[in-house]
């Protein structure tokens, strides 16, 4: 039935719309048409006595259906649409004329055409809209489970506040153990706490929640489904050690005779093949390398037919032979588990570029490290237990300078933006040089000092005040070795002077970015990601935890490099937001989605290869499409290539389309 | 006869710079190519091509690959070699300027009239960049006679070859193009970190302690890094690092003296072309024959 008794409300937008748009002439022309009773214009249509005269002339004038022309829909159809809604007006019977993007600002130079073309506008929408239908929302069973992808602190954070609120969580890490970069860190700016004090006893919760389910050493393999009702496959990577059994001795560790780089020591310190992360490791498990483990190798080298084995020869297995509990049986025991969730938060952190990507700054010597490689030297539980020793000869260094801005605002060496945290921990590092010896020189090349922090800039000062930390003014263009020292050539930009300084050894704060691993878990998310492997977040200031796919949020330095504080903050927010979402037994969706008519559809599968978001199969009795509400995003993709129009999205119908399209196209 | 291929000398290396003119030419030579001076070549416009970003200072370079691209035709190869470090960054800017900036290219072929339109498909090349990527160094080390062994040898690139970005040669902060000939050539290589240092320039011409001062800390450092020369390609670095080791001298009385070489010397000597006809040390202020004389 098509409508008859349509109102049109024009808004002025201030002066946006009719600085330019003769919105009084436009109401006079839309008023002629018969099937219009109503249209008026109001100074700010989005406003509440602009909704309320929507609301009124419903009732008033009893209106089947609404026109406001105004902005673009994804500022205001849903205020509209409310509006009418409010008035007994079922809301898809609402439709937005966008005046303002499409006819007021592109031809603010000529008035009388954008006048002219804000009534064409008008007339094509009136024409979509009359033959719109009344939809009632489409609701979607939810699962009340969560799931968050990172295991540093701002995964934990959310981890713990969603499984708080009585909603079953599972955390994944990639790593053999949960707690990220921080557990990596010395001590924490401004506060000097230390990481393993404020970190083990979230960790330990992690562990011990009721509402926790644990995948650590554990990647997402693969993610299906939608808002509400995902499934996800997860890969539990080999430790060939039975994790039921392994009590976290470590007396394999004592016997291994294999050793490889420690991936949680950041090449700072050697471990044996077989190893358990660090020593407050949660969980604390043993596990063993395959890379470096003699025996595996062997073995692998044997199935490939590179070794031919003597008979009885004796294969290392010197970590089995101590085991008590017998947790060490070798075998790949790499495993694909299914969770469903209704809700995923992305946590997966940040990397720094490695020093080897400056060459020209030393990073091709030994002694010249990243500040988190520094941080373990730094660190009591690290390899040098908090005292820094070079890694080329162990000695303790009298003289260190750090850099601040390596590869940051440097579009041509690295990334174009401010690493955000790089300032404060450079500061803090600086200090607790000093702490640990309090003879050494210290030298702080900065560009500027970026303390935009609680108790931040008053760190700094009790850096320059306090500590007698030598900061200058400027970037460093060159560090090599001379002898058994590293020369440091920069300038002085207060002074204006060439400085050269010859120290024991070299700290670059390199740049951050995102994960390496953020591209593929993006990729199978479907979110957005940033060539510097930062996550997509909404809208920059109003949607930062949320993206684009429903049910699918960002946590911490994911989204941004960020230091503990935001991380934490940007944890618990993502949580209320899943915690909202899993509130409530069934989700509602918009029901402009696409309608499948079985008489017409010939069962031919043209839109079933067109769905972006598999909502489509081909039923195979009846020999017709069928369209998964819950996963259509009416897109329209499948419509448009339909041979015979047998699925088209509701209220997009090809008849509406090309009366609008009519009207749009007559000639001025 | 060898390959025939074009060569841009510029104005030093019919000067001063003969020694790196006549071990350029006949270097090349050994590895079958014949260098033809580029017939009517006129000045890269040395530092004032650099001075701004203006019309007027790009005529010159266009004019030189106008002729380049008239003479490439009558021998079929459309390759522009110069082996002066200022040359061929002057001359590898226009050809880049000129095509990103097509009016500026038309404004040029118009004041230009006499001469035809530049074509845009001149290749301009360092020797350097010919010797890795056109000779190939493994042809290279085919000819190597006489090895350079236990010779310590300082690469020094200076800018030219570097900068901007768009012209280098190589990675602009961590070349080694240099190093990798070098070594064909059986010198061992030290690690330079000043390899990309600035010598001072022109500031050589009126404020000669600038440049004194530079020389003096690019020989120390290569020689606390063990070096015995410094190898370079640019007339103009050469000049600073071996002529102002005067002033250095003068003002620090530690200072030891270095000899400077052009790379093409080297190549030359481990080719076996030991003539002073082709090494030319009388154009130097230091001299290396009392280093290279186990070669020579």
């Amino acid at each position: 039935m098509a409508m008859k008794r349509i109102g049109v409300f024009i808004c002025h937008c201030g002066r946006n719309i009719a600085g330019t748009v003769d919105v009084k002439r436009v109401a006079e022309e839309i008023g002629k048409r018969e099937d219009v009773v109503l249209s008026t214009t109001y100074v700010f249509m989005c406003s509440q006595p602009g909704q309320k005269l929507i609301e009124d002339s419903v009732k008033k004038y009893n209106l089947d259906g609404v026109v406001v022309a105004n902005c673009s829909p994804t500022l205001h159809e849903k205020t509209m649409r409310n509006a009418a809604a409010r008035a007994g007006l079922n809301p898809y019977r609402v439709e937005i004329a966008n005046i303002r993007e499409w006819a007021a600002w592109p031809h603010e130079d000529n008035p009388e055409a954008a006048t002219r073309k804000a009534i064409r506008i008008i007339n094509a929408t009136i024409e979509k809209l009359k033959a719109n239908a009344s939809l009632e929302p489409i609701e979607v069973p939810v699962i009340r489970r969560a799931l968050v992808i990172g295991g540093g602190v701002a995964g934990m954070q959310a981890a713990l506040d969603i499984a708080d609120s009585g909603i079953e969580t599972i955390l994944v890490e990639k790593e053999p153990t949960i707690g990220g970069n921080m557990f990596r860190l010395s001590e924490t700016f401004p506060t000097l706490d230390c990481p393993q004090c404020i970190l083990t006893p979230k960790m330990n919760d992690v562990a011990g929640h009721p509402n926790i389910k644990l995948y650590t050493y554990s990647e997402v393999d693969d993610v299906e489904g939608f808002m509400g009702n995902f499934k996800v496959k997860i890969k539990k990577k080999a430790t060939f050690v039975d994790w039921n059994k392994c009590t976290g001795c470590g007396e394999c560790l004592r016997v291994c005779p294999a050793h490889a780089d420690s991936e949680f020591d950041l090449k700072m310190a050697k471990r044996t093949s077989i190893y358990i992360a660090n020593e407050q490791a949660v969980p604390l498990k043993a596990l063993i390398d395959e890379n470096s483990c003699i025996r595996l190798q062997f073995e692998k080298k044997v199935k490939e037919g590179k070794i031919k084995p003597k008979k009885n020869v004796k294969i290392c297995s010197k970590c089995a032979d101590v085991c008590e509990p017998n947790a060490i049986h070798f075998q790949n025991n790499e495993e694909i588990v299914e969770e469903e969730v209704g809700a995923i938060i992305v946590a997966t952190g940040y990397e720094v570029m490695p020093a080897e990507a400056f060459p020209e700054l030393g990073g091709k010597y030994p002694d010249v490290i990243t500040s988190l490689q520094f941080e373990r030297l730094l660190a009591p539980s690290g390899p040098t237990a908090g005292i820094p020793r070079r890694p080329s000869d162990g000695k303790v260094p009298e003289s260190i300078a750090f850099v601040h801005c390596v590869g940051s605002r440097d579009p041509q060496n690295g990334v174009p933006y401010c690493s955000r945290i790089c300032c404060m921990y450079t500061i803090k590092q600086a200090m607790l040089v000093k702490h640990a010896m309090h003879d050494a020189a210290v030298y702080d090349f900065y560009i500027d000092i970026r303390s935009n922090g609680k108790g931040y800039e008053e760190f700094y000062h009790r850096a320059k005040e306090e500590y007698g930390v030598n900061f200058i003014r400027g970037k460093v263009s060159k560090v090599y070795r001379v002898g058994d020292k590293y020369r440091v050539q920069g300038v002085d930009t207060l002074t204006g002077r060439i400085v050269e300084v010859d120290v024991d050894m070299v700290v670059l704060a390199t740049a951050a970015k995102g994960s390496s691993t953020v591209k593929e878990i993006a990729k199978k998310l479907r979110i957005p990601y940033d060539e510097w492997g930062w996550l997509k977040e909404t809208h920059l200031k109003l949607k930062p935890l949320e993206t684009p796919v429903g049910g699918v949020y960002i946590a911490g330095a994911a989204q941004f490099i960020k230091d503990i504080t935001d991380s934490v903050s940007q944890g618990s927010g993502a949580a209320a937001k899943v915690m909202a979402l899993l509130s409530k037994p069934e989700l509602e969706k918009e029901p402009l989605l696409a309608k499948v008519d079985p008489e017409i559809c010939a069962g031919c599968g043209r839109c079933k290869d067109q769905c972006a978001y598999d909502a489509i199969t081909i039923d195979p009795v009846r020999h017709v499409s069928v369209v998964n509400e819950a996963l259509c995003e009416g897109c329209g993709a499948c419509s448009a290539n339909c041979p015979t129009t047998a699925i088209q999205v509701v209220n997009f119908k090809k008849g509406q389309v090309i009366r609008a399209v009519d009207v749009l196209a007559e000639v001025f | 006869m060898g390959k025939k291929v074009m060569f841009y000398p510029g104005c030093t290396l019919k000067g001063v710079a003969k020694n790196l003119e006549d071990s350029t030419v006949e270097s090349a030579r050994v590895l079958g190519y014949d260098f033809i001076e580029l017939p009517g070549w006129t000045c890269c416009g040395a530092v004032y091509g650099l001075a701004q970003d203006s019309v007027k200072f790009t005529i010159a370079n266009v004019r030189n690959l106008i002729k380049a691209q008239n003479y490439g035709k009558e021998i079929g190869d459309n390759r522009l070699i110069a082996v002066c470090s200022m040359c061929y960054n002057n001359l590898r800017r226009a050809h880049i300027d000129v095509m990103k900036n097509k009016d500026k290219l038309k404004t040029l072929d118009l004041f230009m009239d006499e001469e035809a339109n530049y074509e845009g498909n001149i290749n301009v090349l360092h020797y350097l960049q010919f010797l890795k990527n056109d000779v190939g160094f493994d042809n290279i080390k085919k000819m190597v006679k006489k090895p350079l062994k236990g010779l310590k040898v300082a690469p020094y690139y200076g800018c030219l070859l570097l900068r901007p970005e768009e012209i280098s040669i190589d990675d602009r902060e961590d070349p080694h193009i240099l190093e990798d000939l070098l070594q064909l050539l059986g010198a061992e290589v030290v690690d330079y970190p000043l390899k990309n240092e600035c010598c001072g320039s022109y500031h050589t011409v009126d404020k000669k302690e600038i440049v004194g001062e530079r020389t003096y800390k690019l020989v120390s450092v290569a020689k606390d890094m063990g070096a015995d020369v410094i190898a370079t390609s640019c007339p103009l670095c050469f000049f600073n690092l071996d002529k102002r080791q005067e002033i250095a001298k003068k003002k620090h009385s530690e200072f030891e003296h270095m000899p400077i070489v052009y790379f093409t010397q080297l190549m030359a000597i481990a080719f076996g072309l030991t003539s002073q006809d082709v090494l030319h040390f009388d154009k130097h202020y230091i001299s290396p024959e009392e280093v290279l004389k186990k070669w020579l």
